[in-house]
């Protein structure tokens, strides 16, 4: 961590990768859907984020991956579970005393152009939330941490958000997040809508930062080779539950779930002449997306499954541990 | 899509399949802003067969939209505009469209899929309006066979629950439902040519699949032509016959899909292709961004647009302006020093 940043350095301990700083325990986030019923948005999920990783969340569109983030930082809070963020519990808290608690951990929103306030500055909104803390924050601070994120503080100063372009304001928010000196970095879908190369220089960021920080990080991605690139864990979502989590290594060649295989076997990638990818084919027969709203019983999964078979639909598959690290949840993987 | 070949009615049907749909001659659309002049599209030509696809790539602020949206007739020489070259659409010249011509263009021959679905999006109007307002407008529907064609369109665009979600207000949806409305929007009319820009980038692989399946159905089903704007090389990869490269509103190289992405010759494109991450590679490697920023497009740079930021550039680059020379058949490239010379 560079010694001119006025809020305290991170207490980080000597030894890392084994300590656990977030442990969320079966996590539920529903919401009340138009016309009555519930919507399913994350049912059950347990996980937990050791020091100095980086674990990815990677499902499809809806799976709940936003929600499981936003409950996380109790924005708004789940229906039910558990989430220990340096083994203190943030579910049940509210208002000021959340915010202490919580105060290690941020999140980068997805579209973080409509978080942003479109009438203060750049310098303004860098240092928005310290401030809200009530404390203290120099312009030096603040010019320190945008040449971190790679923005010159001289040109970007005085700019409004919807005077930057789509990377910058990704720079900015990073920037905002890092004000406020966290330990953990919760990123919604930093990438998604940014060019290859702007993506690139954005990762290599979030990468050289948690590094200098010494941050542990959830990445919320679609893109497989995106969140490939950045994890050390990836967690597969699928309609509100966990298939799979696999170290990112083994993502390409040693994926079990039919799920995680049908994702590596549509990868638009494929498609490039140089794509070393030997995915063998899933042939799923299916492409209906269930609706969280009735989500089906059992394997959420197996509606598209080609490998479902009657328990698939009377009992939930559990998580099993197949190498170390690398868990699966489905009836009829190998493990 | 069995729904679509069924229904007889309203169905452009006695469209032809082949020949020339739209043809672009030097395009060049000028933005008169505070700053300046900004030339978001600087020089465009090329041209479109009906049934055929272009992806057209090409990084953020290349004018990549604003040609999409010159070519709709969205831009129009005014006060904030000024627009050279020509738009031939089937035979018409579309800067030369009165408006009342240019919206029945847009209801019933080009269909866009904009890029940000929610500004295509009215927040006070439920998904079934916006359906059927088109439908009705443009088929002459009555409100009953409008509201089941919009379901059903719903259900094309992989939607579930479509006869509930119909009554829902946009921000009741995932970025990715709502992404899949804009698209059953486009399509609504049947159009012969489709502008769908960035149309998958907020869906995840497995439904992005299914809509590029489902685009390339519709196209073999109907003879629609299809403007792939994307920032993903792989869909382009693998959707377009043919892919043009913009850089600074202008096309750095253009070949058939194939070509270019085996054999790029422009710097840009060899750099694009480079920077992206691939599954093949191991976590946590370091990714090849292209230096330096973009250009301004008020004062582009003299000379290559990309010499600023280009590995291989030299002194003439900096000075002259290189234009599209041929490759080989169909290969264009705009450099002075392109890349894996000898091996082609
Ligand atoms: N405030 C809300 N009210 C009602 N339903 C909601 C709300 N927020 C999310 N949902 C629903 O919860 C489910 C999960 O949504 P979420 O935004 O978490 O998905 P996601 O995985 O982040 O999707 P995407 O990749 O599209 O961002 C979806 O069905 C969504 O429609
Ligand atoms: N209405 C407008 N007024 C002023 N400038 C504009 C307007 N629309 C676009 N521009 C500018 O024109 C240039 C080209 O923009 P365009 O939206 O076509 O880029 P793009 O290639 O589509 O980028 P992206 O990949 O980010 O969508 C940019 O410099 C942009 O800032
Ligand atoms: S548990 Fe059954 S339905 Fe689920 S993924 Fe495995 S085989 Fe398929
Ligand atoms: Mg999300
Ligand atoms: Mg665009």
């Amino acid at each position: 961590m560079s010694g001119t940043l006025a809020t305290q350095p991170p207490a980080v301990p000597e030894e890392r990768g084994d300590e656990r700083v977030l442990v969320v325990d079966d996590l539920v986030v529903e919401f009340p859907a138009k016309g009555g019923g519930t919507v399913h948005a994350v049912s059950g999920i347990s996980f937990e984020l050791r020091d100095g990783e980086t674990l990815g969340i990677l499902g499809e569109s809806g799976c709940g991956k936003s929600s499981a983030g936003r409950a996380l930082m109790q924005l708004p809070p789940p229906t039910s579970g558990s989430v220990l963020l340096n083994d203190v519990e943030l579910v049940g808290h509210t208002g000021r005393t959340l915010r202490r608690k919580r105060a290690k951990m941020q999140m980068i929103f997805q579209d973080p152009v409509s978080s942003l306030n479109p009438r203060r500055k750049v310098k303004d909104l860098v240092a928005e939330g310290p401030r809200i803390w009530g404390r203290k924050v120099t312009e030096d601070q603040i010019r320190e941490l945008l040449l971190a994120v790679g923005l010159d503080p001289e040109s970007v100063w005085d700019r409004r958000p919807h005077e930057l372009s789509g990377g910058q304001c990704q720079r900015l928010c990073i920037a905002r997040a890092l004000m406020l000196d966290p330990q953990v970095l919760i990123c919604d879908e930093p990438v998604s809508s940014l060019d290859v190369s702007v993506q690139a220089q954005i990762l290599n960021l979030l990468e050289d930062t948690k590094q200098r920080y010494r941050l542990s990080m959830i990445f919320i991605a679609h893109d497989l080779a995106v969140v490939k690139n950045i994890s050390d864990r990836i967690m597969v979502m699928y309609l509100g539950r966990i298939c799979e989590v696999i170290p990112a290594d083994r993502l390409a060649e040693h994926a079990l779930h039919p799920y995680t295989k049908l994702l590596l076997e549509s990868v638009p990638e494929a498609q490039l002449p140089d794509a070393e990818l030997e995915v063998e084919e899933v042939g799923v027969t299916n492409a209906e997306l269930p609706s969280p709203l009735d989500p089906p019983s059992g394997c959420r999964f197996r509606t598209r499954c080609p490998l479902a078979t009657e328990i698939c639909a009377t009992e939930a598959p559990p998580l099993r541990e197949s190498v170390s690290g690398h868990l699966v949840a489905c009836h009829h993987a190998e493990v | 899509m069995t729904s679509n070949a069924t229904r007889e009615s309203t169905r452009p049907a006695e469209r032809p399949r082949s020949g020339t749909l739209l043809a672009v001659e030097d395009l060049r659309t000028v933005i008169h802003t505070a700053r300046g002049d900004l030339k978001a599209v600087d020089g465009v030509s090329f041209t479109l067969d009906r049934g055929e696809t272009i992806g057209i790539v090409g990084e953020s602020g290349s004018g990549k939209s604003v040609l999409g949206r010159t070519i709709m007739g969205l831009h129009t020489t005014g006060p904030t505009t000024t627009i050279s070259g020509r738009v031939m659409f089937d035979g018409r010249d579309v800067q030369s469209l009165g408006p009342k011509d240019l919206r029945s263009l847009w209801g019933s021959q080009i269909g866009m899929v904009f890029q940000d679905p929610m500004t295509a999006l009215n927040p006070v109007k439920k998904i079934g309006v916006h359906l059927t307002e088109t439908l009705r407008k443009h088929q002459g529907l009555g409100r009953t066979p409008a509201r089941e064609r919009a379901v059903e369109l719903l259900d094309l665009v992989g939607i579930p629950d479509p006869r509930r979600r119909i009554d829902q207000f946009p921000h009741e949806m995932s970025g990715g439902m709502r992404q899949r409305v804009v698209i059953a929007m486009a399509l609504a009319n049947e159009p012969a040519l489709l502008i769908a820009d960035e149309p998958t980038t907020a869906l995840d692989v497995t439904v992005q699949r299914q809509i590029l399946d489902l685009l390339g159905n519709l196209q073999a089903e109907m003879g629609m032509a299809i403007i792939l704007i994307s920032h993903n090389l792989g869909v382009v990869a693998g959707r377009a016959d043919r892919v043009a490269v913009m850089y600074a509103g202008r096309v750095a190289e253009t070949a058939d899909a194939k070509t270019l992405f085996a054999d790029p010759r422009h710097p840009y494109s060899e750099a694009l292709l480079r920077a992206i991450p691939r599954l093949h590679e191991p976590p946590h490697v370091r990714l090849a961004a292209i230096d330096g920023a973009p250009p301004n497009m008020v004062q582009p740079p003299v000379g290559c647009r990309f010499a600023p930021r280009c590995a291989y550039a030299q002194e003439d680059c900096r000075t002259v302006l290189p234009e599209l020379e041929p490759a080989a058949t169909g290969h264009l490239f705009a450099c002075h020093h392109p890349v894996n010379r000898g091996e082609n």
